[in-house]
C-alpha cells in the first residue's frame, strides 16, 4: 500500500516540475525574444542618428534637390515618432526607400561621391542596415525557438494557460518587394 | 563525453583496485585538476601568444573585419570578441576562449587576403559559432580527460614493470583471478591512451561539422563558408605557425596533405573531417 503511495507521488512530483521547467522555459525565450526585437530598434535608432550629417553633406553639393531632402527628413521624422509595432516597421521601410533614392541621386554629382564624408557616411549607412538586418536575424530566431517550444506536443496543450502567444517573424522581404516610388 | 567520463574514472578505479593503492587515482586527479584549472583560465593567452597573434585595431584596414564580427554577434546574440590578426600568408582561423564573455577570433593575413566578403563571413559565422557552443570549453575537458588517461596507464605500466605495487595477502583466495584481472588491466594501460586520443579526435570532427551547420544557420548563406573551405583547402601553403598542439584549433587542419587519398585508419586520426563532405554538407543545406 504504502509503495503505490509513494509512486503516485513520484509521479506527481516529476509532472509538477516538468511543469514548471516548461513555464520558466517559455518565459526565458519570451523575454529574450522581446529583447531582441529592442535590439532592433537600437539598430534603427543609429540610423536615424546618422541621417541629419547625410542630408547635410549631399545638400553641400545638390542644392536643388529640395523635394528629396524634405521627403527624407518627413520620412526619418516619421520613423522616429511611429507608435507600436507594426506602424514602426512600416515607416522604417519608407525610410529605407527614402535612403535609396538620396544615394540614386549622388549618382548624378561626382563631385560628391569622391568625398571622404561621403564614402564614410556611405559605409557607416551600409553596415548599419547589415546591423539593422542581423538584429532582425537574431530576432527571427528567438521567434522561431519560441514559437516551437510551444508549438510542439505536449507543450502545446499547456501553452494557452501560460498565456503563451507566438510572436511574428519580421518578414521584412514581403514589405520590401514594393519599392516605394519617389520622384525627384 | 559523458562516456569517455566514466571510461577514465574506470580505468583510475580499475588501476587503483588491482594495486589496492588509492594514492595513483588521487595523484592522478590532482595532477588533472591543476592542470585543467590552468588550461581554464589561460589557455587562450596561451594559444594566442603561441601563434603570434596581435589584436587589431578598428580601423581600416581592418574596419570590415571589426564589422563582420560585430554583426555577426549581433545576429548570434553572442558578446562581441577580441579580434586577433596571425601573420602569416597561409588563410586560415581560430576561436579560443572557455566561453562567449572571454573570447577571441583569430585570422591570418593570408585569409584576409583570398577570401572575398561572404567567404570570410563564412569563415568568421563557424569560429564564432565555435564559441557559442562551448567548443573551446569542451575540448580542453577532454584533452585534460586523455591526459589523464595517460597518466594513470603510465603509472600502472611502471609499477608493473618494476615488479612493484604491494597486494593483498593471498589469504584471500582466486589468485588466478587476479592474474587475470591484472593482464586485462595491461592491455588496457597500453590501449587506453590509443583509444583515449581516438575519442578525442572523433569529437573535435563531430564539433567540426556542428560548427559548420552553426555558422550555416547564422549567416543563412551556407555557401559562403563551402566557397570558403575550397579555396582554403586548394592553398598549397602550409601554416607556419601551427603545430600539433594547436592544430585542432583553426578551421582547416594547417598541415597540407600530398595525398587526397586517406585509409580509415588514417581519417581516425584527423582533427578535421575532410574537406570535400564539409563542402557537400554545406551545400547539401542549400534547399530550391
Amino acid at each position: 500500500m504504502s509503495i503505490v503511495l509513494w509512486a503516485i507521488i513520484a509521479v506527481i512530483a516529476i509532472l509538477v516540475i516538468w511543469f514548471i521547467a516548461l513555464f520558466n522555459g517559455i518565459v526565458r525565450l519570451r523575454n529574450r525574444t522581446q529583447e531582441a526585437w529592442s535590439d532592433i530598434d537600437v539598430q534603427l535608432k543609429r540610423r536615424h542618428d546618422l541621417i541629419p550629417n547625410l542630408i547635410e553633406t549631399v545638400k553641400g553639393y545638390a542644392k536643388h534637390e529640395k523635394e528629396l531632402f524634405e521627403k527624407v527628413t518627413q520620412a526619418r521624422a516619421d520613423a522616429i515618432n511611429a507608435k507600436g509595432a507594426e506602424e514602426a516597421a512600416e515607416k522604417e521601410n519608407v525610410l529605407t526607400g527614402a535612403l535609396k533614392s538620396v544615394f540614386a541621386v549622388a549618382e548624378n554629382y561626382p563631385d560628391l561621391k569622391a568625398t571622404a564624408n561621403f564614402q564614410k557616411l556611405q559605409d557607416e549607412l551600409t553596415d548599419t542596415e547589415n546591423k539593422i538586418e542581423a538584429a532582425r536575424r537574431f530576432y527571427n530566431g528567438n521567434v522561431r525557438d519560441f514559437n516551437t517550444k510551444i508549438q510542439v506536443f505536449p507543450n502545446n496543450m499547456f501553452a494557452d494557460m501560460m498565456g503563451a502567444k507566438a510572436f511574428e517573424m519580421y518578414a521584412a522581404a514581403g514589405e520590401e518587394k514594393e519599392t516605394p516610388q519617389v520622384k525627384f | 563525453m559523458g562516456f569517455f567520463l566514466v571510461f577514465v574514472i574506470g580505468l583510475g578505479y580499475l588501476l587503483s583496485y588491482v594495486f589496492d593503492n588509492q594514492l595513483i587515482l588521487v595523484i592522478a586527479v590532482v595532477i588533472a585538476v591543476v592542470q585543467a584549472l590552468v588550461s581554464y583560465y589561460y589557455s587562450d593567452s596561451i594559444t594566442l601568444a603561441v601563434s603570434g597573434a596581435k589584436e587589431v585595431p578598428r580601423k581600416e584596414p581592418f574596419l570590415d573585419l571589426h564589422r563582420i564580427v560585430e554583426n555577426l554577434s549581433i545576429a548570434s546574440g553572442l558578446p562581441q570578441p577580441k579580434i586577433y590578426l596571425i601573420d602569416d600568408s597561409a588563410p586560415n582561423a581560430f576561436a579560443t576562449g572557455r566561453d562567449p564573455k572571454h573570447a577571441s577570433i583569430a585570422v591570418t593575413n593570408g585569409l584576409l587576403d583570398k577570401l572575398n566578403k561572404t567567404e570570410l563571413e563564412g569563415v568568421i559565422a563557424h569560429e564564432l559559432s565555435h564559441v557559442g557552443n562551448y567548443d573551446i570549453r569542451l575540448m580542453t575537458v577532454v584533452v585534460v580527460l586523455v591526459g589523464v588517461v595517460a597518466l594513470l596507464s603510465d603509472f600502472f605500466l611502471r609499477w608493473t614493470w618494476f615488479g612493484g605495487g604491494r597486494r593483498r595477502s593471498d589469504g584471500e583466495g582466486g589468485g588466478q583471478a587476479q592474474l587475470v584481472l591484472l593482464i586485462i588491466a595491461i592491455a588496457m594501460a597500453i590501449l587506453a591512451p590509443l583509444a583515449a586520443t581516438l575519442i578525442q579526435l572523433a569529437i573535435s570532427r563531430k564539433r567540426e561539422f556542428l560548427a559548420d551547420a552553426s555558422g550555416a544557420l547564422l549567416t543563412r548563406y551556407p555557401e559562403g563558408l563551402a566557397s570558403a573551405l575550397e579555396k582554403i583547402a586548394k592553398d598549397p601553403e602550409p601554416l607556419e605557425v601551427a603545430n600539433k598542439a594547436t592544430a585542432h584549433l583553426y578551421i582547416e587542419s594547417p598541415f597540407k596533405k600530398s595525398s587526397e587519398n586517406r585509409g580509415l585508419m588514417a581519417g581516425l586520426f584527423d582533427t578535421h573531417p575532410p574537406v570535400a563532405e564539409r563542402i557537400k554538407k554545406l551545400r547539401a543545406m542549400i534547399s530550391k
